[in-house]
């Protein structure tokens, strides 16, 4: 008996075939809108799916994230080890996740993040795994996520953003999660539920 | 113009009245028509059975017959469509009647009075493969009297498919339900399409729930002119 | 395996009346968030071409870029598996669970696992494969299965479900509302999660060029399973695949809008190999043939692995929309269910299936990736016609057939039914007719063979 690689590969080379002609790809792949509307798509569609999303300018990112912290009651609060210090919020106890485990995922109470891209069209944002996002599980397991979006971070179509992530990923084989909105369940009538077993709240801080 | 009437084997035999309608209709507007009478079937019924080897002998027949014409029209959208499919040469002279009629003949007002509510039924295969657009619509539009009702999910199936009301029939009964149920609640007194085979499956529905609605090919309402 | 005949699985489905009213009310909501969704992109169409001649490219390269795919993935840390049918790839994963000495394994919704029956072959080498996608929890803890691709307990009402649950995960729930049935769930499963030794999962998207696997979902059971246990084990269709991570620019747009009517769905996860640190530090990749490649081999009905499992097709089909999931007798319902199924298991296995279709091309017009569904049915409908060789139907045909070859026996068929008819027809309409013709008039009159046919009123002009 022949290994099941060697038998799957020849059962496919035994088939004839045409080579197909290289895909067209008319569709967009670069917005039309101003920059300023750029970031108002994202905002409308972030919160579409029920982001919460407040604008502030780059300086007043730490007092936005107090704000938020304060309304969901978050106390302890997991970081990726690279969060910039303007971003730090003061007032509530940061913990760096690289040193939790997941059990101490689970005290937490919310966490903070940057992110990579922002795709404005779907309202999406995008972490990549870098050190101011954290490990995946920190955005994950906590109930609340709490993302600082640079406005020059977000672009307007999805084919924008994914050539911008092919790098991280061809080069450094970075994991990525593309996240739209808190986690969701229609399956109950197609009745949407925000929050199932991802964070039930997504506050996205968009600034500059 | 010398047009070649396809007046399908259903037609022929089980409602020929549409025939006549398409005869009537097309004569009035000035047009020769011709009914050659060795034309049969245009193998639909075998295509869509798992029968294509007799059904491509039946299309060539069909091209056998219906080559030499100008244009060719049938009341049946979806045997418009098997016969484009399977005979490309042909396809361009081959119309469905609200096809001939609005987009080869630039008529949209055949002289037609029919002071009734109607519903239209779009069938799939005039949506979807003939394509027909909304010529019946601009038809009907121009019907003296007559009064367009909206159809809720007009778009939907009517549950036909040939063989398949036979082999499921289960199926196909609780899909004509729905659409009976919707053409009874638009308040139309007719329902009309360009597809033969559908009405027989929609007016068979709506005779046996004895509602008073009645189905009608569009070539019939497009041939009377009922005073109101 | 084989399928029970639709026609009477049908029939058997049609009689539940709650489950009808269910369906109806979900795949309606479900079809117009979709037509909303999709109308606002002005490139809807350009990118179902680019979708569907990427896939057509995939098949045609498949076997390079199979080999890539390992490549890719193997150099980013992966292990990658190959299984010729499900028994093959259930044993690999099996013997994974038993190397790590786990008992329990949870997972993500996956088609792939179900077509396997992956849970059945855990189960009998002791390893408990959890469910965690809501849907998939509720069918699991009733013994029931999936009749929807996408919303699998769309056939259930929340009332049902909260009767479940008060009987097995949260005794004592009384509310049905949503809200809470799923933090019951939430509960009920976090435990689960946080205690996983092993992770279960398909996958939507696999990328030849970088080894990278991508899973799409909503609910975050899939980002749980396939990032906090220590093992992660994705089982790959090997028609999956994608050449390029810029291809996910096409799916990513077309699968979330085609499927549940969103923008975007809440989490699209992507991982290519191990990340050191981050998730699951080991990880598997079986790559499954079950039948595939035999799909492949067909000229016409190979475009069934276009297939992205969106749904689309099944949200709009009248047959569906009546019968549900269930009747089709396999995992792959609908229109989809009706052309793949077949072709997987063979013909002769399932050879009602390409009937159970009107042929009203609403699933060609929805599909992403533009798979002919008509088209494969009909050609299927030959292949069943040619497995099933001399048959009464096959006879008739040829009868018919024969009868239009000549518009002499044409006309003398319509004389002979006219005669025939007698017995049934009244007024113009028939109401019953004998077996085989009786289903028609089970609902419906039949229209009498006309006094005079068009073409003697043609001739008598
Ligand atoms: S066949 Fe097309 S529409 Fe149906 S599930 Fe597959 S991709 Fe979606």
């Amino acid at each position: 008996m022949s290994d099941a690689r060697t038998e799957v590969l020849a059962r496919i080379a035994a088939i004839p075939r045409e080579p197909a002609p290289e895909p067209s790809r008319d569709y967009r792949v670069s917005g039309e809108r101003s920059a300023d509307e750029v970031v108002e798509l994202f905002c409308t569609r972030a919160a579409d799916y029920r982001a919460e999303v407040v604008r502030v300018d780059a300086a007043a990112v730490a007092t936005a994230i107090v704000r938020i912290l304060a309304a969901h009651g978050a106390q302890r609060v997991g970081i990726g080890p690279g969060l910039r210090s303007e971003w730090r919020p003061a007032g509530c106890e940061l913990v760096d996740e690289s040193a939790l485990d997941v059990a101490g995922l689970d005290r937490l109470d919310g966490a903070i993040t940057g992110c990579t891209v922002a795709v404005a069209e779907t309202g999406t944002i995008v972490l990549s795994g870098s050190p101011e996002e954290g490990r995946r599980a920190l955005t994950l397991v906590p109930d609340l996520h709490v993302c600082v979006v640079m406005r020059e971070q977000i672009v307007e179509l999805l084919p924008e953003g994914i050539r911008l992530l092919g790098p991280l990923v061809r080069s450094e084989g970075r994991p990525l999660t593309l996240i739209s909105g808190p986690s969701a369940t229609s399956d109950i009538e197609l009745d949407r539920v925000e929050g199932v077993h991802g964070p039930r709240r997504l506050a996205v801080v968009v600034a500059g | 113009m010398r047009i070649g009437l396809f007046v399908t084997c259903l037609g022929d035999t089980l409602y020929p009245e549409t025939g006549r309608a398409v005869v009537t209709v097309l004569e009035r507007l000035g047009h020769e028509v011709v009914f050659p009478a060795e034309q049969t079937c245009c193998g639909q019924l075998h295509a869509n059975s798992g029968y294509p080897d007799e059904a491509l002998k039946l299309v060539r027949r069909f091209e056998s017959i219906f080559g030499s014409y100008d244009a060719v029209v049938s009341p049946s959208s979806s045997c418009v469509g098997h016969v484009r499919e399977l005979a490309p040469e042909l396809a361009p002279r081959v119309f469905e009647l609200s096809e001939l009629l609005v987009n080869r003949l630039g008529v949209e007002d055949v002289g037609a009075s029919f002071p009734h509510r109607v519903a239209y039924h779009p069938t799939c295969h005039s949506l979807r493969v003939t394509k027909v657009g909304d010529a019946p619509l601009r038809l009907l539009r121009n019907v003296r009297g007559l009064e367009l009702v909206p159809l809720e999910r007009a778009e939907e199936c009517c549950g036909f498919g040939g063989t398949f009301a036979v082999k499921n029939a289960a199926t196909s009964s609780a899909i004509l339900a729905d659409k009976c149920d919707a053409i009874e609640a638009s308040g139309a007194g007719y329902c009309t399409a360009v597809d033969g085979s559908c009405l027989l499956q929609i007016g068979g529905g709506l005779e046996r729930r004895s509602g008073g609605v009645r189905a009608l090919h569009l070539a019939e309402i497009l041939a009377a002119t009922e005073s109101a | 395996m084989k399928v029970s005949p639709f026609p009477a699985a049908a029939e058997h489905e049609l009689a539940n009346v709650q489950l009808r009213r269910n369906l109806r009310a979900a795949t309606d909501t479900i079809q117009s968030k979709r037509a909303r969704v999709v109308a606002e992109l002005p490139d809807w169409e350009a990118l179902r071409d680019a979708g569907s001649e990427i896939k057509a490219d995939v098949l045609a390269r498949l076997d390079e870029l199979l080999v890539e795919f390992e490549t890719a993935a193997t150099a980013a840390g992966a292990h990658v598996h190959w299984a010729r049918d499900g028994a093959e790839a259930g044993a690999i994963v099996a013997r994974i669970a038993r190397e790590h000495d786990v008992d329990e394994v949870v997972k993500v919704k996956s088609l792939t696992t179900d077509e396997i029956q992956l849970n059945d072959v855990l189960a009998t080498a002791g390893v408990r494969a959890i469910e965690t996608d809501f849907a998939e929890l509720i069918l699991q803890l009733d013994g029931d299965w999936s009749s929807h691709i996408l919303v699998p307990a769309i056939h259930r009402n929340r009332t049902e479900i909260r009767d479940l649950f008060a009987r097995t995960i949260a005794p004592g729930i009384v509310s049905d509302d949503p809200a809470d049935l799923a933090e019951a769930s939430r509960v009920y499963l976090r435990e689960r999660f946080l205690r996983a030794k092993m992770g279960v999962s398909g996958a939507n998207f696999g990328i030849a060029e970088t080894g990278t696997v991508c899973v799409v979902e909503s609910e975050g059971n899939g980002r749980m399973c396939t990032t906090l246990p220590p093992v992660l084990v994705s089982i790959l269709g090997i028609e999956k695949l994608l050449p390029r991570f810029d291809d996910l620019e096409v799916f990513l747009q077309l699968l979330p809008r085609s499927s549940t009517g969103e923008r975007m769905n809440p989490y699209t996860s992507l991982w290519t190999g191990v990340t050191s640190g981050d998730g699951p530090q080991e990880l598997h990749i079986v790559l499954l043939d079950n039948g595939r490649t035999r799909v492949l081999r067909d000229e016409v009905g190979r475009q069934a692995l276009h297939c992205i499992r969106c749904s689309a097709c099944l949200n709009v089909c009248p047959v569906y929309t009546r019968t549900g999931g269930h009747a089709y007798g396999s995992v792959y319902p609908g229109p989809i269910g009706a052309i793949l199924t077949p072709q997987l298991i063979g013909i002769e296995n399932a050879s009602s299936l390409p009937y159970a279709s009107t042929l009203c091309g609403a699933c060609y017009e929805v599909c992403p990736v533009k798979i002919d569904i008509p088209r494969v049915l009909l050609h299927l409908r030959a292949e069943a016609v040619r497995a099933r060789g001399r048959s009464a139907e096959r006879l008739t045909m040829r009868i018919v057939g024969w009868t239009f070859e000549s518009a002499r026996r044409f006309t003398l068929a319509q004389r002979v039914a006219r005669t025939a008819q007698t017995p049934f027809a009244r007024g113009g309409l028939v109401r019953r007719l004998p077996p085989p013709l009786s289903g028609w008039t089970r609902s419906r009159d039949l229209r009498a063979v006309a006094k005079t046919s068009f073409r003697s009123w043609w001739a008598g002009r």
